[in-house]
């Protein structure tokens, strides 16, 4: 493993679930930019950071797409702030994507995990 | 889907892109005044917060800018503010942009024009099911004079003979040529219509479905004579019913014939013949007389192979049946027939044409035309592009510096060539646009002249996508002809040459003179055609035709029902006599050079048997005198002198003739034929013997390119019709209605048309008279143009050269020599421009010929006339740059330097 370019890897890696990622800190509730690029890098244990250059890329193409929608939301003592929430067809990518990445994951432990039994 | 929808999003975004751009600076600074706050609750001071959460968060401005990318397409606004840029240029520079346009429209007007019609005569499909898979039955036929020529016209016993050889191999149609007739509907007074016979299987076959009420059926078809129903074209339902349902059922009159009105012909179809459109559509065994008639060739023969079957098999099986009919034939011919007839006879050969965009006499005669005119037409377009470029490249002399500080700032070579691009490409658009109306405005114009004024060409002229498709693509073409050149040209600027003082110009003279040159080329080529046809159209005006067809007029009459003897016919001539204003009346059986003939061979007792054929007409006393035909000997025929005919036990009854010179040239050797007596068989059954009693000078008889042919004219005999020739002291036409109203007192039963006997003339010249015309306005344009392109790069070399020719003329130079170094180039160029062109025309003449009358490609006239043309406007061209050039003070140019 040592000889793999790690950096390489991670970066596609990141790139292939970072829809994933996204739609699923949506699934629970409607979440704005700042909050969503937060959980991701205090759930990862601040192994995933989303700069702002790629995630709000990565947001209006998923709006784009309409899987996810947003909207400006103003609150009494707070900010003005563009709110994004999952879309029905985002649930359905969602519940797909899903499947796609634990088949994947389970195939990898497949190999990996027989390779080092 | 997903695709589809993230482009519409996009395009959106590129649209509204002031409040987007606003709306996701906003989120951006959110984002960071959050991080900051969080950073400020972690113990940082605000400015510290700040800072970090800029360096934790990355490039905020390179976010906008991606996100930008992403969510608009960047191609189309890159291309909106290019065309936002090329429309300021434009602007800029509005008398070139105005005179770029202004040429280009008129050429692109003209190609337009030139479209339309060949499309609506030659290309549009019918609208008919399956037109690709349609075809007209034709067949070679040697003409009097040997030459193979092909025709379409069919008799019914032939129809029903080919329809047993086919069977079910293919659907065989009836389809009548559209005459023009007159219809009384229910109890109106008579009008002109559109009738086309068809056989019951035409619409079935043509899967067309009925607008109102029902189609014509094989059922309506069956019997002769027992189905008298008719069908109208929407187009005539509109117009003559205004589309009132209660039209079905209706009774009209087609001639002697009631019909029934049982349906109207769905919208858009409007018969088989580009150039006529039907009215009533009535079943083909309605026309009774002409079902058993053997020789009467009265409708196209349309063929409609089954699937599977080709069109080759239908074509081998017809061919078969036709060689058999013509052996046949052959044994019947007069033993003395030259063995060389025969076999050329025998060697007739059917054909099957395409006939998906319909079949026309009018396709036949002026598709050559038309292809013609439309190379010429796009000749004069590349005339007109070249000069645009010529234009565009001068312009873009001066936008060196302009183009060196986009290369300085970035811009790629590409890039600099799509700006410009997008410029010519806005010209284009906008001379398409005034082309196009001009092309609207002219096309009507060019089809009036397709047929005489009385008998107008009505043709499917509507906009369809074929003529959007063809905007689009002449535009895309244009541009890229006048506008590639100048823009690859105006890219390679680089900061450096600019720094120079621009980039070398003798690069960019190199190309605007390959472009004068081809310009050059293209006009002579144009001028030459046109002075081909031009010719042309004025000899066939001065050709002698041996009468007067000025101050009179051609009287056609019908009577129905049985022929009426000659003394009847002669009672309406003596009563028109009377008619105050009238100098002469005569009667024939039809007037010369109304398309109609009657050809057949002579028969001079004690010589062999004569090929060469003659023509025949039937006239009654005073005919030579109404038509101003001089009597060189002997009499013109008197009331009462007998035609040659046959008996009822089919025996001759000698009869007397009058002759024209070439007949006498002919036949009898230049001598004096009168007191001859020579045997011609009416109608080719028997010979009968004719006294010559009158020799006449020659007059054109069917058309007016044919020499003049030997002519016998035969007194009248009874007849159901006849043209009645009156020759008035003033305007004819002034007396038509009086005529019309004392035949009518008279005759009330007979049909009439009156015409004047100057358009059976013009008839004859419609064709030429439409290449004349056309090419000499396309050879005007090319010149107009060529000159202008001339003016402006002769113009263009004294401004560049202003310096030189100062210096030059501060050592001593005269404006003699001045004015030969300022056109010494041009002149050389033009020279082998025209000749390249002369070239051209010399070979392309053998293209035309068939198309000339008495001209040669090679003749002094043609050639010198449009070097003569050139050379007047080269030098009025070069008149102005000239008087520039010496005009230059040496002083000014020198203090200047």
């Amino acid at each position: 493993m040592t000889d793999i370019d790690t950096k390489a890897l991670d970066r596609e890696l990141k790139k292939g679930s970072a829809e994933l990622l996204i739609l699923s800190l949506l699934e629970a509730q409607p979440r704005h930019g700042y909050d969503l690029s937060k959980l991701i890098r205090t759930r990862s244990g601040g192994k995933l950071i989303f700069h702002i250059d790629s995630l709000y890329p990565l947001l209006y193409r998923l709006e784009e797409r309409a899987w996810i929608k947003g909207m400006w939301v103003e609150r009494a003592g707070e900010r003005r702030r563009r709110v994004y929430r999952l879309t029905a067809e985002g649930r359905r990518v969602l519940s797909r994507q899903r499947k796609t990445w634990a088949a994947f994951v389970e195939a990898v432990r497949l190999v990996t995990g027989d390779g080092h039994a | 889907m997903n695709a589809l929808r993230e482009w519409i999003h996009r395009l959106f975004g590129s649209l509204r892109q002031g409040r987007r751009d606003k709306e996701l600076e906003q989120e951006l600074q959110l984002h960071l005044e959050l991080a900051a706050e969080h950073a400020r609750k972690r113990g940082h001071s605000p400015d510290d917060a700040r800072r970090a959460a800029r360096i934790q968060l990355g490039n905020v401005s390179q976010a906008m800018e991606d996100l930008r990318d992403q969510r608009g397409l960047p191609w189309l606004d890159a291309l909106t503010s290019d065309v936002r840029f090329g429309w300021r240029q434009l602007n800029k520079h509005r008398a070139v942009s105005l005179a770029a346009i202004l040429s280009l429209g008129l050429a692109i007007g003209a190609t337009t024009a030139a479209f339309r019609l060949v499309d609506a005569v030659l290309l549009r499909p019918l609208p008919v099911a399956d037109p690709g898979r349609l075809f007209v039955v034709a067949f070679t036929e040697h003409d009097p004079q040997n030459r193979l020529e092909t025709r379409d016209d069919f008799d019914y016993p032939t129809y029903r003979q080919y329809t047993n050889v086919i069977g079910d191999r293919a659907d065989l149609l009836v389809i009548g040529t559209t005459a023009r007739q007159d219809i009384i509907v229910g109890n109106s007074e008579p009008e002109k219509a559109f009738r086309q016979f068809l056989s019951g299987n035409v619409f079935p076959s043509f899967g067309l479905r009925p607008a109102l009420g029902r189609l014509l059926v094989p059922a309506d078809d069956a019997a002769p004579g027992s189905h008298p129903v008719a069908v109208l074209s929407y187009d005539y339902w509109t117009r003559r019913f205004g589309r009132d349902p209660q039209a079905v059922g209706q009774s009209l009159r087609l001639g002697p014939q009631a019909y029934e009105v049982i349906g109207v012909a769905p919208r858009g179809f409007i018969g088989t013949e580009p150039g006529r459109m039907a009215d009533v559509f009535v079943p083909a065994t309605m026309n009774v007389q002409a079902l058993n008639s053997p020789g009467w060739s009265w409708f196209r023969l349309w063929v409609r192979p089954k699937p599977g079957v080709a069109p080759s098999e239908i074509q081998q099986l017809l061919q078969t049946a036709f060689t058999e009919e013509h052996q046949q034939r052959a044994k019947t011919l007069p033993g003395e027939t030259p063995r060389d007839s025969i076999d050329a006879y025998l060697k007739e050969r059917i054909e099957l044409l395409p006939a998906g965009s319909g079949a026309s006499g009018m396709q036949t005669t002026f598709r050559r035309p038309l292809m013609i005119l439309g190379g010429l037409v796009v000749l004069v377009l590349l005339i007109a592009c070249a000069n645009v470029a010529n234009l565009l490249i001068a312009q873009a002399m001066t936008r060196g510096r302009e183009m060196a500080l986009r290369v300085s700032i970035g811009a790629d070579r590409w890039r600099l060539i799509r700006l410009l691009l997008i410029e010519s490409a806005l010209l284009a658009v906008l001379a398409t646009i005034v082309g196009t109306i001009f092309g609207w405005w002219s096309a009507p114009f060019i089809i009036s002249m397709l047929a005489p004024a009385e008998d107008p060409v009505r043709m499917v002229l509507d906009p369809d996508w074929r003529a959007l498709a063809f905007a689009i693509a002449l535009t895309t073409v244009v541009t890229g002809l006048f506008g590639l050149a100048p823009a690859v040209r105006a890219s390679s600027f680089t900061p450096i040459t600019a720094l120079k003082g621009g980039s070398d110009p003798r690069g960019h003279r190199r190309l605007m003179d390959a472009l004068i040159g081809a310009q050059m080329a293209f006009c002579v080529f144009v001028l030459f055609i046109a002075a081909l046809f031009v010719a042309t159209f004025t000899r066939l005006l001065n050709q002698p035709l041996g009468f007067s067809h000025d101050h009179a007029l051609v009287i056609d009459t019908e009577a129905r029902g049985r022929p009426e003897p000659t003394e009847s016919w002669m009672q309406i001539v003596d009563n028109l006599r009377q008619v105050p204003g009238v100098q002469a009346a005569a009667i024939a059986s039809w007037a010369l050079l109304s398309e109609n003939r009657w050809s057949g061979t002579i028969f001079i007792p004690g010589r062999p048997p004569e090929t060469r054929p003659a023509y025949f007409l039937e006239t009654a006393p005073g005919f030579f005198d109404a038509m101003q035909i001089g009597m060189v000997q002997g009499r013109d025929f008197r009331s009462g002198d007998p035609a040659p005919q046959v008996d009822q036990q089919n025996q001759p009854i000698a009869g007397l003739a009058i002759v024209n010179e070439a007949f006498a040239r002919v036949y009898f050797d230049g001598q004096n034929p009168v007191g001859q007596k020579v045997s011609i068989r009416p109608r080719n059954i028997v010979y009968a013997p004719v006294e010559i009693v009158g020799l006449v000078r020659d007059a054109a008889y069917f058309a007016v390119r044919e020499p003049m042919r030997p002519t016998l004219y035969v007194p009248l005999g009874p007849r159901n019709n006849a043209s009645l020739i009156v020759r008035t002291s003033g305007d004819p036409l002034m007396l038509a209605a009086t005529l019309r109203q004392q035949i009518a007192t008279l005759r009330p039963d007979l049909r009439i048309q009156v015409g004047r006997m100057s358009g059976l003339v013009s008839r004859q010249m419609l064709r030429e008279r439409l290449l004349a015309t056309l090419s000499s306005f396309f050879a005007v344009v090319a010149l107009l143009l060529a000159s202008i392109g001339l003016y402006g790069v002769l113009n263009y070399g004294v401004v560049q050269r202003r310096r030189e020719i100062g210096v030059r003329m501060a050592l001593g130079a005269r404006a003699v020599h001045v004015a030969r170094g300022v056109t010494r180039e041009m002149v050389l160029i033009v020279t082998v421009g025209a000749v390249i062109g002369l070239a051209g025309g010399l070979g392309f003449g053998r293209v035309v010929e068939r198309l000339l009358f008495q001209v040669r490609a090679v003749d002094p006239l043609v050639v010198l006339a449009p070097l003569c043309a050139l050379a007047a406007a080269a030098a009025v061209a070069a008149l102005p740059p000239i008087l520039r050039a010496v005009r230059i003070d040496p002083a000014q140019t020198l203090r200047a330097e």
